[in-house]
């Protein structure tokens, strides 16, 4: 196979404050014609830099301080505006991230497919969206003919992500840079995509380099995978090699999270008073209901994984929960005595017995107060303790989610790192000494790594207290690792539920099955061995059917 | 019906709304006047029999509300009352009756045209000079001229418009006699002359809303420039110049028409203060010179006219961002 | 008409001088990408802005050679390219000295301090020290006419051109002297504008934070009346509620002082309310003020100390801008007439009185430049206070990126 791409020793600086910062370390990159590369990283890795690099092309206020990245014999940093132009869209393309925002608003997605073709002088406009058609339909796309003609808001962002990709197509380039195109998208969406994009890529022999986080998804779409972090490379490998046998510490890392699981726990006796326990809620904003009968029970000491994709109520029913949300019908009951609905008429002690922890540690924190004051908050507040005895407490808090008091009680949020945040929001729960703590997708805005830990902590302190999580999320994975009981929520309403073991085992409801089965798995197979499951050819039909 | 319809009918009822709840706030608030209109009007000198006859020609015998239904139905029929000042004359020099009296609208309507010539001078320079500098600093930020531009600008709107007015002149007119510094302008005077004599306030009123448009045309484009379309434009190697005229204009149009309308009805305040530096006889000076001399139906008026002008221009500039949504214009 | 033909003949020049400058450089550099990807646009604009500077320059050498007729053309500009120089000069001592004293977080500050901003925040501190000390430092009184002194004496105290050194900036038109007055507006047009933006401030600010942590009725009934009062175009308000408020203080003119303390207050309180209101909207959403709201904790508490502590940048910058907008209202309204009334010196009511004498620039440009000190004063402090609004707004964008 011939080259196609070489960057060699690449070093890309970013500016800020007025100083250029290394973004990426002198790391080289070579692609062959045909060939798929996976560049993954954690966030502040430099992927999607380096992509761009890859194009000759950096964002405002980055540049390539050194180095070359050579096309098909061009030196791209050398190169002209002019040289470039006449790459750029014609023998390399991009997909974005966002769909949604990177298609414009105010222009049809045929308009915009067309452009490329004919500002390059590849195709007239009339035989380019001809051939735009044929696009769409090889990326199976529902009515290839018309979907087009839509404005870029009047499609999903699962087909507008597919009307992209056709559109990087356009002038059957040699090189598409691929930057996480599916991790806006929800998992079922992100197996259509995932495979439309795979056959067009296979079908033109197309060389494209796959930018994710996600090593599961990296490892359907690359040939070889490249690591990257902090802007530096860690290895790269072929894909079989790299999963099997990963050299270096840190790829072992990566996926260290799918590892942790916790040891199975005994039943909960029948009779058993749940802690808390959700009969039959209906709620919703304004005049439109968003939940529909909702029920289950969460015990002492357990933890009840609620699982669903964006809008299916899972976050609705944690605002009920709290009483954020009054239902408009049901029962929410503590310890056997029914909740007043909201939270203003619940007492302090019933308000103290329920925290939350929420998803981005960011916005949970008040920027403005220090760590000692937004735990020291609630110690005041709900067991009267001032002065020292409120210090002594806080630095017991912070010592039970293992960060040195002495050294974070003075620090403001904006010092500490994601993880760091999040575990000051458990500490902030853990104050109140509740008995039921809601988290609100609490690892998935962390890098897998981080996540684990925050995991590791919860489960600890759930043994440590006896306490009882209701832990909402998309990501399977963490349910697999720390739940005990799993709901699983679509359109408002409890799909299935039950203990973990069993929902992880056939039979299932037809939309679990569909959300298990669309979870990506480290196996390079894995995307193959179910489109044949499914029927390659109506996999998106297939999906859409099982849903309803 | 299309929503667009739909919400441009809300907006336009909106508008009448507020426009009839200001015209009320401007009424009760004059009724805030102690005493009498006649009294504040005459001084404390007023023969009775004065003050009598002034409160029967004016109607002030009546009740408030009724008082404000009659003031308002004359306003949408154009008439405005009759102006204060011309009533004290008339009542001291004991030709009553309501036939001498000049009426506000008879008062108004010439000076209406003026100020409505002085800004549209201004927006006819102001608007193509503001946005192009806005785009430039835009696509140029930080440089050098970018900086100069922020700095100008800052300038610029920190002067008091008489501030700028008596620079322009001194430099203009006075220093380099190129322009005239008194706007004497008449009825029956040509289009090259007028335009010359009102050239110098034009300019004033310019420079004032050009640092105000430019600044927020800059940070409109910068927004927009941002954004991931304009990015993926340019990594289709689409030309420099296609990418702003077919990708950034068509969706800075909104923002931009915002930025202009704003900015016209920010001259309203603009054009009170260099109509009396200036001489020139528009609405702002007429409402100044009543301010001073209290002539009530004449004020009540020039704020009533200016408010509807305020809330017009906000309208369109409501409107014509609807418009240029293609969200709102393609439904789904 | 040949003026304008000069300026396109100029123009064009440039964009030749343009087309030349980047080939040379191209040729020069052997092609290097500064040169060969500069669009003709950006090489008009160095050739340009050459151009510019070779022009100041001349005039400024113009000003200082010519004989006396003909330099009075060129005095105003004289006068500020110097102050240009001076000021500037005054705020990077400022600025050094900035860096080299005081706490460490003051020093890291003015490193990253643009000279705009340190020249604004001189000025603030300079028209402050005016304001406070206006008594101490005024060598006569505001309204004081110092008997056996023409009125009318132009500034530059320099006899020979009618001067008198006791009265460096001249007398006004009835023998007060302007240093004094300028002085002493200082105190008076700085201080009302100071105390008006307070109060605006207070009710605008309040009630703002109030209707977005409540919301609901309130809130509606709030920001539709808010929307009502800013239908009206804040000036014309104003003129119209001066007239009302001039017939009701009748002849005492201290309390119409203070009623136009009071509407323009009122008016502009409406602008921070729509701000306090918007910031307050954002921070209301965030998860800890949900958390603080489950905790059970009160209305108080949420306000001061977890909305307000978030609001202090924006709401100091808008406190910076309101002042301007407040500042310059009530100069307008004192330059109309209807402001700050006599006999308290005020910069606006100078302009006015003083205004006539533009006319004599051709002949006499010393006695030309009596209003425009009073116009100059209250450019020059809009202008710091903008320039430091400028670099907090912009420094507090550049760390949310």
């Amino acid at each position: 196979m011939s080259r196609l791409l070489t960057m060699t020793d690449i070093w890309i600086e970013g500016r800020s404050d007025e100083v250029w910062n290394p973004i990426i370390n002198g790391v080289d990159l070579h692609l062959n014609k045909g060939e798929v590369l996976g560049l993954i990283g954690e966030s502040g890795a430099g992927k999607s830099t380096m992509g761009l690099a890859a194009m000759g092309f950096c964002r405002d206020g980055v540049r390539i301080a050194k180095g070359s990245v050579n096309f098909d014999g061009i030196d791209l940093v050398k190169a002209s505006a002019e040289v470039k132009r006449g790459l750029l869209g014609k023998r390399i393309a991009y997909v974005a991230q966002s769909a949604a925002a990177s298609f414009n608003p105010a222009h049809k997605i045929i308009e915009q497919h067309t452009e490329g073709p004919t500002q390059h002088g590849v195709m007239g406009k009339s035989e380019s969206e001809r051939d735009a058609m044929e696009l769409y339909a090889k990326l199976r796309l529902p009515h290839p003919e018309e979907i087009g003609f839509r404005y870029p808001h009047q499609v999903s962002g699962g087909q507008l992500q597919r009307a992209m990709t056709a559109m990087a197509m356009s002038c059957r380039p040699d090189l598409i840079i691929f930057d996480e195109p599916t991790t806006a998208l929800d998992v079922t969406t992100q197996i259509e995509v995932l495979a439309s994009i795979r056959d067009i890529v296979d079908q033109f022999g197309t060389a494209a380099i796959y930018i994710t986080h996600d090593l599961a998804v990296v490892a359907q779409m690359a040939d070889r995978i490249k690591v990257l972090l902090r802007g530096d490379e860690v290895e790269t490998q072929d894909t079989r090699a790299m999963l099997s046998h990963p050299k270096e510490d840190y790829t072992k890392s990566l996926w260290a999270v799918r590892e942790f699981k916790r040891p199975q726990k005994p039943p909960v006796h029948d009779r058993a008073t749940p802690v808390v326990s959700v009969q039959g809620i209906t709620a919703g904003y304004g005049k439109i209901d968003v939940l529909y009968d909702v029920s289950f029970d969460i015990h002492e000491g357990r933890t009840v994984a609620v699982v669903g994709e964006s809008g299916s109520g899972k976050s609705t029913t944690a605002r009920c929960i709290t009483g954020l949300l009054p239902p408009r019908k049901g029962v929410i009951e503590f310890d056997g005595v029914a909740l007043p609905l909201d939270y203003r008429k619940r007492s302090k002690d019933q308000l103290r017995q329920v925290q939350m922890i929420y998803q981005m540690a960011d916005t949970a924190l008040n920027p403005r107060k220090t760590i000692g004051e937004i735990i020291g908050r609630p110690v005041e507040f709900y067991m009267g303790l001032k002065g020292r005895d409120k210090r002594r407490r806080v630095e017991e808090l912070l010592d039970q989610i293992e960060l040195p008091a002495d050294r974070y009680i003075d620090r403001l949020p904006s010092e500490l790192s994601g993880g760091q945040k999040q575990r000051i929001g458990i500490a902030r729960a853990l104050a109140a000494e509740p008995r039921f703590i809601i988290c609100d997708e609490v690892t998935s805005a962390l890098d897998q790594l981080v996540a684990e830990g925050i995991l590791r902590l919860l489960a600890k302190l759930q043994d440590e207290l006896k306490l009882s999580y209701m832990f909402i999320t998309h990501d399977l994975a963490t349910v697999r690792s720390i739940a005990d009981e799993v709901v699983v929520m679509k359109d408002g309403e409890v799909v299935e539920q039950g203990p973990k073991v069993e929902m992880f085992q056939p039979p299932h409801h037809p939309y679990t099955d569909l959300l298990l089965s669309s979870v990506p798995e480290m196996d390079p197979d894995w995307l193959n061995t179910l489109l044949k499951e499914r029927g390659v050819d109506n996999i998106g039909d297939a999906a859409v059917q099982k849903m309803d | 019906m299309n929503p667009v319809f739909k919400i441009i009918l809300q907006r336009l009822a909106l508008g009448l709304l507020t426009l009839f709840i200001v015209s009320v706030v401007i009424f009760t608030a004059v009724n805030m006047l102690p005493g009498d209109f006649a009294e504040a009007i005459l001084g404390q000198g007023a023969t009775p029999e004065a003050v009598a006859a002034i409160r029967r020609d004016l109607g002030l015998d009546q009740d408030p509300v009724t008082r404000y239904f009659q003031w308002l139905a004359g306003a949408v029929q154009g008439d405005l009352g009759n102006s204060f000042a011309q009533a004290n004359f008339a009542s001291f020099v004991g030709t009553e009756g309501s036939a001498n009296m000049a009426s506000v609208a008879n008062q108004i309507g010439p000076r209406f045209w003026n100020t409505m010539f002085l800004a549209g001078v201004t927006a006819l320079i102001a608007v193509p000079f503001a946005v192009i500098l806005g785009i430039l600093a835009a696509l140029y930020r930080n440089s050098a001229f970018d900086k100069f531009a922020n700095m100008f600008t800052l300038t610029s709107i920190s002067s008091p418009e008489f501030f700028l007015a008596y620079i322009l002149i001194l430099f203009l007119a006075v220093l380099n006699p190129m322009l005239p510094s008194l706007s004497n302008i008449y009825a029956d005077m040509g289009l090259g002359e007028r335009l010359e004599k009102t050239l110098l306030p034009a300019l004033t009123l310019t420079l004032v809303v050009t640092a105000h448009m430019m600044r927020m045309t800059r940070a409109a484009i910068i927004n927009l420039l941002a954004s991931p379309y304009i990015e993926m434009a340019r990594l289709k190697g689409i030309s420099p110049l296609r990418v702003i005229v077919k990708h950034a204009l068509p969706n800075a149009l909104a923002p931009i028409i915002n930025v202009i309308a704003l900015n016209l009805a920010y001259l309203i305040t603009g054009v009170v203060v260099v109509e009396v530096v200036f001489v020139y006889p528009g609405i702002g000076q007429l409402f100044v010179d009543s301010v001073k001399i209290r002539d009530i139906p004449v004020v009540q008026a020039c704020c009533l006219i200016f408010a509807g002008a305020y809330i017009l221009l906000n309208l369109t500039a409501d409107i014509m961002s609807i418009l240029s949504n293609p969200r709102l214009r393609h439904p789904k | 008409m040949s003026l304008w033909m000069q300026i396109v003949v100029v123009l064009l020049l440039c964009l030749a001088g343009g087309w030349a400058f980047r080939f040379a450089g191209i040729k020069a550099t052997d092609g290097k990408p500064f040169y060969r990807d500069m669009p003709l646009s950006v090489a008009f604009g160095y050739v340009l802005g050459a151009v510019l500077l070779v022009w100041i320059v001349w005039s400024y050498y113009l000003s200082r050679t010519l004989p006396a007729p003909e330099v009075n053309k060129y005095f105003f500009f004289r006068i500020a390219i110097e102050g240009f120089i001076i000021f500037a000069l005054f705020a990077w001592l400022f600025r050094l000295l900035g860096r080299s004293v005081g706490t460490s977080t003051t020093k890291k500050l003015f490193r990253q301090m643009p000279l705009t901003a340190s020249f604004g925040i001189l000025m603030i501190l300079i028209y402050a020290f005016l304001a406070i000390f206006a008594g101490l430092l005024a060598p006569y009184g505001q309204e004081q006419i110092v008997p056996g002194v023409a009125a009318n004496i132009p500034p530059g105290g320099n006899p020979a051109m009618g001067g008198n050194r006791d009265f460096p900036l001249g007398t006004d038109q009835i023998g007060r002297d302007i240093l004094s007055r300028l002085i002493y507006g200082a105190q008076n047009t700085v201080g009302i504008a100071f105390a008006t933006t307070c109060l605006a401030f207070f009710i605008g600010g309040s009630l703002g934070f109030l209707a977005a942590t409540l919301g609901g009725w309130l809130d509606q009934v709030l920001s539709r009346g808010v929307d009502v009062l800013m239908a009206i175009p804040s000036l014309i308000f104003a003129l119209l509620l001066m007239t009302i408020a001039s017939a009701w203080a009748g002849s005492e003119k201290g309390l119409l002082t203070f009623y136009m303390v009071i509407i323009i207050a009122v008016i502009d309180s409406t602008r921070v309310f729509r701000l306090a209101r918007a910031v307050g909207a954002n921070i209301v959403v965030m998860d800890y003020i949900e958390a603080a709201k489950l905790r059970g904790e009160g209305l108080g508490y949420l306000i001061f100390k977890e909305i307000l502590p978030n609001a202090t940048a924006p709401l100091l910058a808008e406190f910076g801008l309101r002042f301007c907008f407040v500042f310059l209202t009530i100069a307008s309204l004192s330059f109309l007439g209807v402001g700050i009334q006599p006999p308290l010196a005020d910069w606006g009511t100078m302009v006015r009185d003083l205004a006539q004498f533009i006319n004599f620039a051709a002949f006499a440009p010393q006695v030309a430049s009596a209003p425009l000190l009073a116009a100059g004063a209250i450019a020059l402090l809009t202008v710091a206070v903008n320039f430091v609004v400028d670099w907090m707004l912009h420094r507090s964008s550049g760390l949310k990126e």
